[in-house]
């Protein structure tokens, strides 16, 4: 298991290395830098082309490409991301964790949501194959399945934040929120929370709950759930401790593997929402040409993805034994 | 002589499978709908007339705009002026008394008109936008975006799957190390984050958007036609072609892609619903299609801006995105069903 671990951990460095490479890559040879977006608001041509050289030079981006990419990675190495090139020029660390819990709480939130609901769900529509409550669940959720999440929230947002005026869609707090007590704070933070996490949850779940549903129907066949209902075993001990327990280990790698997708997949809804999270922070670094701050992201998230499927693998060496590694 | 009872071929079977799933028809059927209305929107709306006889002279200005989608055709037939003037607005100058064939929909995509955010009425089917311009029109004429992006991404996607993928699956050894790790590290970046970083430094334009989802999504394309030519290359026509001193090309691309085509169609299924729904959300970030050309994805955008005052322009690009996205993955799982050895038997 050690050496197992060693080995993926070891891999896994020419892979970072690699998603270091796109990413520089992608982003600098591209036509277009920071120096041109502010330099090209100054009207006089000759004062911009000024302004530019010197942006140029005080960006470093006069120097050759590999320079500026080994220089990139000597300091990414210790998560030093450098200052954003937009005006204000603040520490693109200190940006993204201000942006951080945003998309963390609503990606943890959904997730767990996803599981709470997908795993009684599809125990019970497992269970009971082709019954009423897996035709009904099975077409419903096959349909929420199909509406894009995007698509959704629009009509979601004209009926339940305009139309019947329920619940706030833009941004994470009313504009009152400083003046509220601690308790209508509260009120105030899930009311924000309700939409967005529908949005972020409901195609998910319909996955995760093919993904139970299909897994205990695949334990189903195997003998020793033969053996414990012939040995008289009542259903829901069958269901739950022989059953259940099973399918818990693909499971967790599906948990591995929906985290970052979650942390990455987030732009449109985030933008929609007016949600101050990761996905916004991006959308806005690239209207800026902000070069650090979407080098940044996307090392971070490329990175997330990496992790979450190494720890995946790991996990499913740890929680299934008939699993061996040499 | 003995002749050989006649079998189905592995298309056939497919086929035969497929068309008595009900749900893949379904998709199927819509699909074809979407093609005929992007082929035919001149004739569905349009601001000018599809057969008129004005001022002495017979005119078809909608049905040449209908021969003008086929390429290269500009050159051969062109409508007569006045019709092919820009500012000509036939629908004041037609009179009453010429004999006029009208389309569907008098609106043309891009027609603006002082008639802004008006809700559905008996001239206006969907309403109008924030510029008068009539939403039933843009619905018909997003379509063809719609049904491009699908088409010319996945195009770009399968060929770069399809090629790195068989080279990686049948020659093994350092070249397929190669390319599944550089598949492993484009797979690690969410698409759409890597979609928009390429884009932003392009011109906004729908051809871009083609491009680039198309250069992003071809690794799990990839991925499946890698596995496919592992699992067939030692079959025993691969042998033998080997054996009869086939070159190597001849062997993948005539002997083995014809037989990994399947599994591989299925991811291109799915992935174009994908790039549909890419596109629109493209499109509504203000990256993809720009205006005043219409595209799905930014006349949601304008619904989104106006939601408070228009309300009826939600549902129009919403429904038609869903049944696009929702048909594409109709027939992609339709095509799993119909090629999945597993259920073969039944």
């Amino acid at each position: 298991m050690l050496a197992y671990t060693l080995r993926r951990l070891l891999l896994a460095i020419p892979t970072l290395f690699g998603i270091s490479l796109v990413t520089f890559v992608v982003i600098n040879l591209a036509p277009g830098d920071p120096a041109s977006v502010r330099a090209d608001s100054v009207m006089d041509p000759r004062v911009s082309a000024r302004v530019y050289d010197q942006l140029r030079e005080y960006y470093g981006l006069d120097r050759p490409l590999h320079v500026r990419y080994l220089d990139w990675l000597r300091r990414i190495v210790t998560f030093d991301f450098g200052n954003s090139m937009t005006p204000d020029a603040r520490k693109v660390s200190t940006k993204i964790m201000e942006r951080l819990p945003a998309t963390l709480s609503l990606a943890l939130l959904s997730l767990a949501l996803g599981f709470a609901l997908a795993i009684p769900i599809g125990i019970l529509s497992g269970a009971y194959r082709n019954g009423w409550f897996d035709t009904i669940s099975s077409t419903i959720l096959y349909a929420l399945y199909a509406v894009p999440s995007y698509v959704m929230a629009i009509p979601l947002i004209l009926w339940v934040s305009i139309e019947l005026d329920l619940l706030p869609f833009q941004g994470m707090v009313s504009d009152n929120y400083a003046t509220l007590s601690t308790s209508g704070k509260i009120l105030d933070l899930a009311q924000h929370y309700i939409l967005i996490t529908f949005c972020f949850t409901y195609g998910a779940l319909a996955y995760q709950t093919r993904f139970v549903r299909q897994n205990l129907l695949e334990v189903f066949k195997q003998d020793y759930i033969l053996t414990a209902r012939a040995k008289g075993v009542d259903e829901a001990t069958v269901i739950i401790k022989h059953g259940f327990r099973n399918t818990l280990i693909p499971l967790v790698t599906l948990f591995g593997l929906t985290f970052p997708q979650i942390l990455g997949g987030s732009v449109i809804l985030e933008v929609m929402f007016n949600w101050p999270g990761i996905g916004r922070l991006f959308f806005e670094s690239i209207l800026q040409r902000d070069y650090p701050t979407i080098m940044a992201l996307s090392f971070i998230t490329a990175m997330l993805v990496l992790l979450g499927t190494l720890i995946a693998d790991l996990l499913y060496a740890v929680v299934d034994p008939r699993v061996r590694y040499e | 002589m003995s002749k050989a009872p006649a079998g189905r071929s592995l298309g056939r079977i497919a086929w035969d499978s497929f068309r008595r799933n009900k749900r893949g028809m379904a998709g199927l059927l819509f699909i074809l709908l979407m093609a005929a209305t992007a082929f035919f929107s001149p004739l569905l709306a349009n601001r000018q007339p599809i057969v008129c006889h004005y001022q002495g002279q017979w005119h078809f200005p909608a049905l040449i705009e209908v021969v003008h989608n086929v390429p290269f055709t500009k050159h051969f037939i062109d409508k007569k002026p006045p019709f092919s003037q820009v500012t000509f607005n036939a629908k004041q100058s037609i009179s009453e008394s010429d004999f006029t064939v009208w389309p569907l929909i008098r609106f043309g995509p891009t027609e603006t008109s002082y008639s802004s955010l008006q809700p559905p009425d008996s001239q206006h089917w969907m309403g109008t936008d924030q510029n008068g311009r009539d939403i039933a029109a843009r619905i018909i004429y997003g379509t063809i975006v719609s049904l491009q992006v699908g088409v010319v991404s996945m195009g770009i996607a399968a060929l770069l799957g399809i090629v790195l993928g068989a080279l990686a699956g049948y020659f093994g050894g350092w070249i397929d190390i190669s390319i599944s790790r550089v598949i492993e590290i484009v797979q690690c970046f969410p698409t759409f984050f890597l979609i928009l970083s390429i884009l932003a430094w392009l011109e906004p334009s729908i051809i871009n958007v083609m491009i680039v989802i198309g250069l992003t999504s071809w690794t799990s394309i990839a991925r499946y036609a890698r596995g496919e030519f592992i699992r067939l290359q030692n079959e025993d026509y691969v042998v033998a072609a080997k054996s009869l001193g086939c070159s190597s090309g001849r062997i993948m691309f005539i002997h083995l892609l014809p037989n990994s085509v399947a599994p591989v169609l299925v991811t291109i299924t799915f992935g174009i619903a994908y790039a549909i729904l890419a596109e629109a959300g493209l499109s509504w970030l203000g990256f993809g299609v720009q205006q005043p050309d219409p595209s799905w994805g930014n006349i949601l955008r304008e619904a989104y801006d106006s939601i408070r005052s228009a309300s009826y322009m939600v549902y129009p690009p919403c429904v038609a995105i869903f049944l696009a996205v929702l048909s594409y993955n109709l027939v992609g799982d339709a095509l799993r069903d119909a090629i999945d050895p597993r259920l073969a038997g039944e």
